[in-house]
């Protein structure tokens, strides 16, 4: 198993003619996840990449099939992109594109609370590397070869330092189940703990390591529901120790604005919940490995 | 985006918040005449830079005559105003905003920001205006009331009046005051602020509610569709670095420590950061080329580094993706011939294609220090320093 998708999954691409949405199309593909088509208005009925395109998502669901999408959107058109995927039964849907307001995503997420919990579409990201279910599916962006298949589940706001924690676990013949990047934007699609509850329910998966960063409370509530629903261990990289308050380090999400939010507060009330913290990013791969084992760093 | 003071104050004029009489002036004999114009007897000098705490550091001027304000204004002008927000370096004062004093009789505090629990619109308000959030959080927390905002349908009349009593705004004025706040949330909401903070909001002797202080502050993602937004932007009030970087799609914030950074993602440079600090050196900058990490950016990023006076070391530490390492190694190898670098320079590859990369590094005349792993490169930075 894993969470979010596998092998079986449907995948069309929301901005599928585009560069963007073409290349990476092609390199899904290539991954061996099962992509079904794509979505531009206004070019419905022609063939690309020997796939069919549709004008609408609507359509594109009912004559596929599909139950995932990526977006390949400008930001200014991605919170549209998203809610037509979110009405057309989409149940995973992942937003690359970094820039889209924050306003734009608080309407987005409003506007998802219309359905029921069973019929509610997952967002993943803004600003994100996307997901990737080894040896099974990618609907992402990120290099695949660098991940191994196996059973640690990985959340990260951050792509290439999600890579870097997907190599060192490669490096020690340790794999991943799904990777999970829920993006650096101050008001995300998913949070950590909506995804580490999926972890949980997953039965391949039997550590989860997230990384996250300085900003928001989202890894001290994601810290406190392990607390009191998981049985998994939970491993925490923390970025940002030398981050300056009050400054945006890269990620919009990224700001020290208020107590609980640097990286040595974070680190602090994650121990309170008993999260393994991994002291520093070098050691990401060996704090899981010792998790695994069962010792307590 | 920041903006000034003067700036944010016409915003919320034009959402219906009353503001003191007032004009941005750039000499002094501007100013005198502005004075003159306003009429009264007493005026503010304020020093327009985009900071807070300007009273305490002497850029808020109360004149008593047209000659004090000119030479307040004098004063002023061409000088760099250091608070305890601005870093030792200052910001320079190149306008500053000709008010007529207000009679105070009540100071309040009124702020709204993004609330990232409950993602919606917090307002925060207190009876202690004139202290900052963090100073009326710590010395007088009861006083503080807040109110969350249903983002789908905006503020209510009950909240803003809730608000206005629960800061106990005499009954005849709560109309007012309630016009006031629902004032400061259109404009939070309808320009895509990130935060309004009206310190103080004052009841004056005459019963008015005005805005004396204003800071907002801008989505960077939302001012393709804010143009008049987007037009108030003073870079002079930015770090030079960091404008030249915004301006060609780096992400850089410029620090106080000798090792300068380049690396691909903001995450990965948080965390090399973290590791330079554990090897003993500090960052002189966060510097983030995107995931990408296109070999024109790798230029630029170069460049934006070597006008760094501070910095006695470079790290470059780049996790291929997509972007496969032997692109990025002939894009580092196309900016060191294009850029002078008189530091040494450690090069830690990861990735697609590691192998290709680290061939055409070594290939290439371009000296270097190659490094293997994360640690391994903040290692070998810090020891360079020693060099």
């Amino acid at each position: 198993m894993s969470v979010l998708i596998d092998k079986k999954t449907k995948i069309i691409i929301q901005g599928f003619t585009g560069k963007m949405g073409s290349f990476h199309a092609e390199e899904m593909i290539k991954y061996g996840s099962n992509v079904v088509g794509g979505v531009t208005p206004g070019k419905g009925g022609m063939k690309h990449l020997n796939l069919p395109v549709f004008n609408t998502v609507k359509e594109a669901v009912k004559n596929t099939g599909a139950t995932a999408s990526i977006l390949f959107v400008p930001p200014a058109f991605a919170a549209d992109s998203a809610m037509e995927a979110a009405d057309a039964g989409i149940k995973t849907c992942v937003a690359i594109v970094d820039g889209i307001p924050s306003h734009d995503m608080i309407k987005i997420k409003r506007y998802m609370r219309r359905y029921s919990k069973i019929d509610k579409m997952t967002l993943v990201g803004p600003n994100c590397a996307g997901v990737i279910s080894p040896g099974k599916s990618m609907l992402g962006i990120m290099p695949g070869h660098i991940y191994k298949e196996g059973k640690v589940g990985i959340i990260g706001r951050s792509g290439t330092l999600g890579y870097e924690a997907a190599q060192q676990l490669k490096n020690l013949n340790i794999g991943v189940s799904t990777s999970v990047g829920i993006g650096g934007d101050p008001i995300n699609g998913s949070s950590f703990k909506d995804i580490i509850e999926k972890f949980e329910e997953d039965n391949e998966t039997e550590a989860v390591l997230m990384i996250g960063e300085i900003g928001g409370p989202q890894e001290v509530t994601a810290g406190k529901f392990a607390k009191e629903n998981m049985k998994k261990p939970v491993i925490a990289y923390i970025a940002g120790l030398t981050a300056p308050k009050g400054r945006v380090m890269g990620h919009a999400g990224a700001i020290v604005s208020a107590y609980g939010e640097s990286a040595v507060e974070k680190v602090e009330l994650l121990k309170e919940s008993g999260v393994i913290i991994s002291k520093n990013p070098s050691v990401m791969g060996e704090t899981v490995k010792s998790a695994l084992n069962g010792k307590k760093n | 985006m920041d903006i000034h003071e003067y700036q944010a104050k016409k915003i919320l004029s034009g959402f219906g918040v009353t503001i003191p009489r007032g004009g941005i002036v750039y000499s002094p004999e501007n100013a005198e005449n502005k004075a003159r114009e306003l009429g009264g007897s007493k005026w503010v000098v304020k020093a327009q830079v985009h900071s807070g705490a300007r009273g305490k550091a002497g850029g808020i001027v109360v004149c008593k005559s047209v000659l004090e304000v000119a030479q307040a204004a004098d004063r002023l002008l061409g000088k760099k105003l250091v608070t305890n927000q601005t870093g030792p370096e200052g910001k320079i004062i190149n306008r500053v905003y000709i008010e007529e004093a207000t009679d105070i009789k009540q100071e309040l505090y009124l702020g709204l920001v993004f609330d990232r629990s409950s993602e919606s619109i917090m307002v925060v308000a207190s009876t202690e205006g004139g202290m900052s959030v963090e100073e009326i959080s710590k010395k007088k927390p009861e006083t503080i009331i807040r109110s969350k905002i249903e983002v789908a349908v905006g503020m209510q009349k009950f909240q803003a009046r809730e608000i206005a009593f629960g800061l106990g705004i005499e009954s005849k004025l709560i109309a007012r005051a309630a016009d006031t706040i629902i004032g400061c949330y259109r404009a939070f909401s309808e320009l895509d602020a990130t935060m309004v903070e009206v310190n103080p909001l004052v009841i004056s002797n005459q019963d008015q509610i005005l805005a004396l202080d204003c800071k907002m502050s801008f989505d960077n993602n939302a001012l393709f569709r804010r143009n008049q937004v987007s037009e108030l932007r003073d870079k002079s009030q930015e770090n030079p670095n960091e404008v030249y970087a915004s301006d060609r799609g780096l992400n850089y914030v410029s620090l106080e420590g000798n090792i300068g950074n380049i690396i691909n993602g903001a995450g990965l440079a948080m965390a090399s950061m973290d590791m330079i600090k554990l090897a003993g050196g500090e960052p002189a900058n966060f510097l983030d080329v995107g995931g990408g990490a296109t070999p024109e950016k790798i230029v630029k990023a170069f460049k934006l580094i070597s006008m760094d006076e501070k910095v006695k070391v470079i790290l470059v530490n780049i996790f291929a993706g997509i972007n496969r390492c032997d692109w990025v190694a002939e894009g580092i190898v196309q900016a060191l011939q294009k850029i002078e670098i008189k530091v040494p320079i450690v090069i830690r590859l990861a990735g697609t294609n590691v192998d290709k990369g680290n061939k055409i590094l070594k290939e290439s005349k371009i000296n270097y220090i190659e490094a293997n792993t994360l640690e391994d490169a903040a290692n070998k930075a810090v020891k360079a320093l020693g060099k």
